[in-house]
């Protein structure tokens, strides 16, 4: 017998499932409750709505700008705030709200990115490697420790060097730079992030759902995309929120080192590193991007700690 | 015993050739190489190529790989590329001065880190654990380099008690001016200290909740004697393995905090020897890095074992 959507099966229940077919709509349903669950903890009612204002300056910052970002205004250099600047003024009498505003984007997105390849590569390597167990597992895992060896910042330090010497062909430098970042964020956090979620799939490749579809005869790659993984789920939102707090940190910080996104392109990370020489002069230019990363690392953290708290993990240690 | 250690050690050098063949294929991916950093924007093709001669760039890769391999070998870890000085003594003042500031940092911090997760554990929920609480968030969400320039805000612009800049004469030991270590050493272990708090009351009130704890209460023991004699050891166990990964954190951070305070140490000459295209030194210096890290490891495997009569070295 054929089941037709919507009507009652054997058991009386109305075939929920395919008279809402659109799975868009169970993933937000998802989402919905995961941030509902997240708003009942402290820490989440506090870092939901830091992330949000985040997000928000990410996405119409740019548009919200006083001044066009790289505008000088040089008889009101290293200024504190005032009414006509709101946040004060750098070195050359830019603006610094027009530049935090427009500099959200490109360190949002590029972490945003950057750690969503790194999870999702990281994620697949690790899953298959632990359900597949044996010599695969044990190779593919010494390379992973064989890249952790290196300490992340060293890692990443080589990784966006190197990248910097490439050229992509169709590709404006302004764009290629971010890629560089991205993949860098990527490449560091591959090998961690393989780490944790195979040690989630070896615990759970031994549960009964995962032996039966096995000895349904599922292929391989359907049960570690389709029972392995849904049921990683807690372990992936707080890994991702975690590894989201490690990328803002490593793009400010190679920002910092001068190996972020070039001039005239505003990062908060390069805007501290200029800030030092005028810190006798001007506290404001120091404290703006300063307060700008720490607000957003803190806000992801918060988040984080609620997930953990949520879904009841135990906290984790840094790497 | 001696198996366990044969294994790891081993295991150490593996990695060690790993990681020194992946600097020399990443280095050699970099766009241009030590001839062109050198000569800068006034190279033609004739003083390009002498300069690659002198230098021994000339060679194909896997040879100059091996060359340095059985230089490193005999203890001789080549000549930098810069200056032709030998890369050993170049590192080795650099490294005892980073070392100075680490071990420093470490020194103060991690017992000062897990006194205060045991005075929090035992506080819990009062109005210093909160406070602890906020603090560690923060401190474990701040870059070191937004730590360090607030820090040189309050203690060196606005107090000006302690000194913004870390430099010394070339020559001088930072011990000659140890106040210049206050500083980079709050911000190395800004971070550290926050983990190793959260994770020293996790595990104290883990411990105060278990039956063990309670029958020494109810048997009448001091409340001070079942803290530290009973669950204060116990709580030890997995805080110890959080302390000694953070070592390897602690060597990323020390790159940035150098940077920060232009403190006269490895992290700042491994920037430069990466804008250089210093091979050798690079080398040298990752080198240095990952034997730090696969040690720190070995570390926390040997004293896990050593306090947990559990494990075995296996």
């Amino acid at each position: 017998m054929v089941a037709v959507p919507g009507t009652p099966d054997a058991d009386g229940r109305a075939d929920v499932e395919a008279s809402k077919p659109i799975w868009i709509w169970r993933w937000a349903r998802a989402a919905y409750n995961e941030i509902m669950l997240l708003l009942r903890t402290s820490s989440g009612r506090i870092g939901l709505p830091l992330i949000a204002l985040h997000l928000f300056i990410a996405i119409v910052g740019p548009s919200l700008t006083p001044y066009p970002h790289t505008e000088f205004h040089l008889e009101h250099r290293l200024e504190g705030p005032s009414l006509e600047f709101l946040l004060g003024t750098d070195q050359f009498g830019r603006d610094l709200l027009s530049r935090i505003l427009s500099g959200a984007t490109s360190i949002i997105t590029m972490s945003v990115v950057g750690s969503a390849f790194g999870i999702a590569i990281g994620t697949a390597i690790g899953i298959s490697s632990g359900y597949k167990g044996g010599m695969v597992d044990e190779v593919v895992m010494r390379i992973m420790d064989g890249f952790m060896s290196f300490p992340g910042l060293l890692l990443a330090l080589l990784v966006a060097t190197m990248a910097r010497g490439l050229e992509i062909p169709l590709m404006s430098a302004q764009f290629e730079e971010k890629v560089f970042i991205v993949i860098t964020i990527a490449v560091v956090f591959i090998p961690r992030v393989a780490r944790v979620l195979r040690s989630a799939a070896l615990t759970i490749k031994e549960l009964e759902f995962v032996q039966s579809a096995r000895l349904r005869g599922e292929p391989g790659w359907y049960i570690v995309f389709r029972e392995i993984l849904p049921n990683t789920a807690p372990v992936l939102g707080v890994e991702a929120s975690v590894r989201l707090s490690y990328a803002i940190l490593l793009a400010s910080s190679l920002g910092f080192l001068g190996l972020g996104v070039q001039p005239p392109s505003p990062d908060w990370g390069r805007m501290i590193n200029e800030s030092r020489q005028f810190i006798t002069t001007s506290t404001t230019f120091t404290l703006v991007p300063a307060i700008a990363i720490a607000t957003l690392v803190i806000g992801i953290n918060l988040v984080a700690d609620g997930l953990r708290e949520a879904h009841q993990l135990p906290k984790e240690t840094p790497q | 015993m001696a198996r366990f250690f044969i294994v790891r050690i081993s295991l150490i050098i593996v990695t060690l050739l790993f990681v020194s063949a992946s600097i020399f294929a990443m280095t050699e991916a970099l766009s241009g190489d030590a001839a062109t950093a050198a000569l800068g924007q006034g190279r033609t093709d004739e003083n390009l190529e002498a300069m690659r001669k002198k230098l021994g760039l000339d060679d194909p890769p896997h040879v100059r790989y091996l060359n340095w391999l059985g230089g490193v070998v005999q203890g001789d870890l080549g000549e930098s590329l810069r200056d032709g000085q030998p890369v050993g003594g170049l590192v080795f003042t650099r490294l005892g001065n980073s070392l100075l500031l680490a071990v420093f940092a470490f020194v103060v911090g991690v017992p000062t880190a897990v006194a205060v997760g045991i005075w929090t554990a035992v506080k819990k929920d009062s109005l210093i654990d909160r406070l602890f609480s906020v603090v560690s968030l923060v401190a474990i969400s701040l870059p070191e380099f937004v730590t360090g320039v607030v820090l040189i805000i309050i203690f060196s612009t606005t107090l000006g008690w302690l000194p913004s800049s870390s430099l010394v004469q070339p020559g001088t030991s930072p011990l000659s001016r140890p106040e210049i270590l206050i500083l980079p050493a709050i911000t190395l272990m800004g971070v550290l200290f926050a983990y190793i708090m959260r994770m020293t009351r996790a595990n104290v009130i883990e411990e105060l909740d278990t039956n063990y704890v309670r029958t020494a209460t109810l048997k009448g023991l001091s409340y001070r004697r079942v803290v530290f004699r009973h669950a204060v050891p116990n709580a030890m166990l997995p805080t110890i393995s959080v302390i000694t990964i953070n070592l390897g954190w602690m060597l990323g951070g020390l790159i940035i905090v150098e940077s920060v305070f232009a403190y006269p140490g490895l992290g700042r000459l491994l920037l430069t020897s990466i804008e250089t295209r210093d091979t050798p030194l690079l080398q040298a210096l990752a080198l240095i890095l990952a034997a730090a890290y696969a040690i720190s490891n070995l570390v926390a495997d040997l004293s896990y074992a050593a306090l947990n009569p559990r494990v075995g070295l296996n």
